[in-house]
């Protein structure tokens, strides 16, 4: 066996050990360390597949936002002590094992019934990469020949901030998100929060600059944008904006707006919806990259901010 | 030119992960947070930091040269930062002497 199929095997056992202690775990905060690890080491499995666009996602979302957001969800389940009485009973524990059991045998089994080798449309998005001048295939399948379940995942990324922002009380509709966080103005996390987002900020836009030829794209550089945006929030050096300004919706539809006039531009005017001339396709695609990363970046930072708590007054 | 850059290499890699094995047992081993996070600032500063000096030989640009070098300050400032949150946290908890 070589270096690199037993550095495999052992990955592939550590992933399933942790995804096992997850599930195992009573502690819900160590359940979602458990998670985050697991979410890092899932996306080093992406770049042993070669697949370093995927392995971004993941690292950015499982690994990092995503684990924000299930600690603070943990942080509020402890506060909110332990609801013995909410506790399920064994019929809908054994009946939601089972249904898992059945789920995983599905999965398990519709991938070990693929055909081999899998039918692909790898070679195909490869050699028409000329037809938008981007040398990334991934972003060519997302932003050109699969443009219209990208348009629709940033229409689920607004659902998910109304959803968020409807669990709003009523006379905090509008306000800020989240609690007003306080930190020593001469501590350590204001010091990183000052030192950090120049960087990280630099960071976000070359990996979503960088995405057109090599691995990257909006969705990677928003989150590191997010995350920023999120420190200095919870460093206190900035509050989170009101959900009821008129500039934060604008950002907030920028990206799908702009990716809808687009799309219906391309019914006018050309062959199809979404079809883009190919002269103006690379400057198109920038164009709504653009508005998309604004958005994800201030969509992701806001979902994590959560519900409005605090009116405007 | 080759050998010498991969004598440095396995050298310095070797070298990073002996520093890693050695601030997992700290980890695993010490008794208390304050120690066990002077364990892990050694696989995070020292290792990652042979790791990086053992890959700088093998870069093909000077690019990827300061973008190593720029992932083990990111990995220094984040280990230093995060090491002195959770200390002070540790230290809050603890009862006064």
């Amino acid at each position: 066996m070589s270096i690199a199929a037993a550095f495999e095997v052992a990955l592939a056992a550590v992933v399933l050990g942790l995804g096992i202690w997850t599930i195992a775990v009573r502690e819900t905060y160590s359940a979602t360390v458990g998670f985050v690890a697991y979410g890092l080491l899932v996306a080093l499995i992406w770049v042993r597949l070669d697949a370093v666009d995927v392995a971004l996602t993941e690292a950015a979302i499982g690994g990092g936002l995503g684990g924000v957001l299930l600690l603070g969800a943990a942080a509020r389940l402890r506060d909110a002590g332990p609801t013995a009485a909410e506790a399920p009973g064994k019929v809908v524990r054994v009946t939601a094992a089972i249904l898992s059991v059945l789920t995983a045998a599905a999965l398990a089994g519709a991938v070990l019934l693929l055909p081999d080798p899998a039918p692909t449309l790898a070679p195909k998005a490869v050699a028409n990469a000329s037809a938008t001048g981007l040398a990334n295939p991934v972003t060519n399948v997302l932003m050109a020949f699969r443009a219209m379940d990208t348009m629709l995942e940033k229409v689920v990324l607004l659902l998910a901030i109304i959803g968020v922002w409807s669990l709003a009380p009523d006379d905090a509709w509008g306000g800020h998100p989240g609690p007003r966080h306080q930190a020593d103005p001469l501590g350590v996390l204001v010091f990183l929060a000052r030192l950090l987002p120049p960087i990280g900020i630099v960071v976000g836009i070359y990996i979503f600059w960088t995405g057109a030829n090599h691995p990257g794209g909006a969705f990677q550089g928003g989150a590191i944008l997010a995350s920023m945006w999120l420190l200095a929030i919870m460093a206190g050096l900035t509050d989170t904006p009101p959900v009821g300004r008129r500039w934060l919706r604008f950002i907030l539809v920028a990206g799908p707006g702009l990716f809808l006039v687009v799309g219906l531009g391309g019914l006018w005017f050309g062959a199809a919806f979404l079809a883009y001339p190919p002269a103006q396709a690379k400057p198109l695609i920038l164009g709504i990259e653009v508005a998309m990363i604004l958005t994800i970046a201030a969509t992701l930072g806001l979902l994590l901010a959560g519900a409005p708590e605090r009116s405007v007054k | 030119m080759s050998l010498v850059r991969d004598i440095i290499t396995i050298a310095a890699v070797s070298a990073g992960a002996f520093f890693f094995l050695a601030g997992t047992v700290g980890l695993l081993r010490f008794p208390d947070t304050l120690t066990r996070l002077h364990a892990l600032t050694k696989a995070d500063n020292l290792g990652l930091g042979l790791v990086v000096l053992g890959l700088l030989p093998q870069a093909t640009s000077l690019r990827d040269g300061l973008k190593l070098i720029s992932i083990w300050l990111l990995g220094l400032l984040a280990g230093a930062t995060v090491s002195q949150l959770i200390a002070r946290t540790a230290r809050q908890g603890e009862p006064a002497k």
